[in-house]
């Protein structure tokens, strides 16, 4: 981890504990198990790693997908619930632990290793994960807007405006 | 229930200006939506759920519980798809249809699209046809839909168009970051750029405010109602008259029809699922060309045993909408204003006269685009995931243009809307069944337009430059569908005649994108309404109280 992560992970990882982590019961998600959602994140995190701007997890991701998983996505809940089990077995079979439990270099491996074996998956997992990064903040991922301020939208945006208020060269 | 004079399904582009049309000239209407009302107040901005962006599902309907189709892919193997799905071919089901969250450009098509054979010769194994009325034909009620809907847009910098009395009734936006970009660069290559026409007041128009040029535009209803679609201009002018009844969240099952073989009316299902029947004097179908075709098959009888007008089996062919290519360019400086509607400048120069090709089409740029469109259309070179795809965003979020356009199709007999033997509806009624293809000639076609958009980018500037030019498995008719319905003169290998009309029953018509012949290098609305005014005022004069003159 680089001292800018470390940073990142300090500044919007605090928050995200409190939210997501504080009682490792059930309960904290509405489809996912307290093991799923680890090994859910450590994937999630590598398509979308936190910098100076927060990681998937760190922004809602699991949030988003957990909730559509009882929702839009019920139609997925056989995918993850095989796919995040065959995940943490293919990294037990190569590492001799779960996932949720390498070094950050042993994920990105396993990561990519699932990306070429179990590439339907991967796919699903991916596309969701980019939604909840990138879509709107209220299904619960993209956390107060930020990977839009990340991109330099302006959030919020900027309402009420017409045509009137707009001069050519104003950024506005 | 009262027998009424019209009762017209659905309630979109063409069915609210017939409902129009129809009441104010003192018929009693009945006007009947599957899908709900939306007003200004549903605008979620929600960018995975909206009409464009379907990963959560359509926000205007249909549904993805309760109403599946059957796609059949180019093997011949039949998958059931939902209408978040894009070979579902959705098209919104609500009040306005699709006019209620489309992006609202507003063509007319050219005079040579309504005689496609004449000017290129059918290419073997198409169905390319003329349509039985011309331009000029149509151009009084172009410019009906442009003052009554309210256009904005300039024409002037371009010659490709045909002959107009009038201009557009407002003027265009203030041009955006991409036009300033853009316009230049076409005309450094001899081309001749001009403002897009769009059903968007750019100044305060029939009661409503100008566009707030926001960043949620097409596919989603407007904030604040300065999109214009049949919702917010003919249907309010419709329910004024007193003669028109509007009954949301009601789905036809069929068309009823009497001994002689003329039509009395239909059945639907009402908004709690009661079957109820709705005499009438005529019907009028306008459900747009995948559900106009699957009421009329639906529509079985002694007399209709193979579905309303469908004794020579010609309802459901010739589906076509538009095969989309294009180009994306990357470029070293910003070009993303956040000013909507982002869509702003277009060429028609690639329309026609390119030699080999029948046909072209429209170019233009993208509408605004949301960070979620982005996450696929980054440069080839990006890694699909990590930081790598994390730092790509950043740096080409704000510095890509796409320019895209509607290749116009070639039809096939093949490509086409049938009943699914197995599938049904929550309704318990026999579902979409989407087969066949557009003829490889559109390919061809959708290539060369690709390399005329890169060509543009690249004179702008772009320093990196991506074709999108696919070849679909299906035909593309989406929410540009169309030509289920033929309109012609023949009965043996049309639907309706000139005045929409079934060549069959005289007093059910088919108005909306259905009849489209060949669907134009544009987005076909405009030309939905136009036809939608043409066959209404037919139909007015043609009105002897309960029958017809003819």
């Amino acid at each position: 981890m680089t001292r800018r992560q470390f940073v990142a992970v300090g500044a919007m990882g605090g928050a995200a504990f409190a939210i997501g982590c504080k009682a490792p019961k059930q309960g904290n998600w509405r489809f996912l198990s307290e093991d799923q959602a680890r090994t859910l994140a450590a994937i999630c995190d590598r398509i979308v790693p936190a910098d100076d701007f927060p990681s998937a997890s760190q922004a809602g991701v699991l949030t988003y997908i957990d909730r559509q998983l009882t929702r839009h996505y019920r139609r997925h809940r056989d995918a993850y619930r095989d796919g995040l089990a065959r995940a943490n077995a293919m990294s037990i079979n190569r590492f001799g632990r779960d996932l949720a439990g390498l070094v950050s270099e042993q994920q990105l491996q396993m990561v990519s290793a699932i990306e070429q074996e179990e590439p339907k998956f991967f796919d699903l997992v991916r596309s969701h994960t980019l939604e909840g990064y990138y879509g709107s903040p209220r299904h619960g991922g993209n956390r107060d807007g930020v990977s839009w301020r990340m991109l330099g939208l302006a959030e919020p945006p900027p309402l009420g405006r017409t045509q009137y208020g707009l001069r050519k060269g104003s950024g506005e | 229930m009262k027998r009424v004079n019209a009762v017209i399904v659905g309630a979109g582009a063409a069915g609210g200006i017939v409902a129009k049309e129809l009441s104010v000239a003192g018929l009693g209407v009945v006007l009947l939506e599957r899908g709900k009302w939306y007003t200004a107040n549903d605008c979620r901005k929600d960018d995975l759920r909206n009409q464009r962006t379907t990963v959560l599902g359509n926000a205007f309907g249909p549904e993805d519980e309760g109403n599946p189709r059957v796609w059949v892919d180019a093997k011949g193997m039949p998958h059931t798809v939902l209408p978040s799905e894009g070979a579902y071919q959705n098209d919104a089901a609500c009040v306005g249809g699709g006019t209620l969250s489309y992006g609202a450009q507003a063509w007319r098509y050219l005079p040579q699209d309504f005689r496609m054979r004449s000017t290129y010769g059918a290419p073997p194994g198409s169905s390319l046809e003329d349509w039985p009325i011309s331009y000029d034909d149509l151009e009084p009620f172009y410019e009906k839909a442009e003052y009554e809907i309210g256009i904005s847009g300039d024409y002037s910098a371009t010659p490709f168009h045909g002959p107009r009395h009038r201009p557009l009734p407002m003027p265009p936006l203030p041009p955006g970051r991409e036009f300033e970009i853009l316009e230049p660069a076409a005309k450094r290559l001899g081309l001749h750029p001009f403002h897009i026409p769009m059903a968007r007041n750019s100044v305060p128009y029939n009661g409503r405010g100008p566009c707030m040029r926001c960043r949620w535009c097409c596919g989603f209803a407007c904030e604040v109602d300065a999109k214009n679609g049949s919702q917010n201009t003919v249907i309010p002018t419709a329910l004024a008259t007193g003669n028109c009844d509007l009954r949301t969240e009601c789905m036809v099952k069929e068309i009823l029809t009497d001994d002689r073989g003329r039509a009395r009316g239909v059945s639907y299902f009402d908004a709690n699922g009661r079957l109820q029947e709705q005499p009438s004097d005529l019907v009028v179908v306008s459900g747009c060309a995948t559900e106009s075709a699957r009421l009329l098959l639906n529509s079985r009888s002694r007399l209709f045993p193979d579905g309303l007008g469908n004794r020579h089996d010609q309802v459901g062919r010739h589906l076509q909408g538009h095969h989309y290519t294009g180009a994306i360019g990357f470029f070293d400086f910003d070009t993303y204003d956040d000013v909507g509607p982002g869509a702003t400048i277009a060429i028609s120069d690639y329309n026609h006269g390119a030699p080999g090709l029948c046909g072209g089409g429209m170019l233009a740029n993208e509408f605004i685009r949301l960070p979620i469109h982005t996450v696929d259309r980054l440069p080839t070179s990006t890694p699909r995931w990590g930081l790598g795809h994390k730092q790509a965003m950043r740096d080409w979020h704000k510095r890509s243009i796409v320019i895209i356009g509607p290749t116009q199709q070639i039809p096939t007999a093949e490509g086409r809307v049938t009943l699914d033997p197995a599938v049904r509806d929550k309704w318990g009624m026999p579902v979409v069944r989407i087969s066949g293809n557009v003829h490889p000639h559109t390919f061809e076609i959708g290539d060369v337009q690709a390399k005329h958009a890169e060509a543009w980018l690249k004179e702008a500037g772009a320093v990196k430059t991506a074709l999108m030019a696919g070849k679909p498995e299906t035909v593309s008719a989406g929410q540009h569908q169309a030509g289920t319905c033929r309109m012609g003169i023949d009965p043996q290998s049309s639907v309706v005649n000139r005045s929409c009309q079934i060549h069959d029953v005289d007093n059910v018509f088919v108005i909306d994108s259905s009849v489209h012949v060949t669907n134009g290098g544009f987005n076909p609305a405009l030309t939905i309404m136009a036809v939608a005014y043409f066959a209404s005022e037919a139909l007015v004069r043609n009105w002897k109280g309960t029958g017809f003159r003819s």
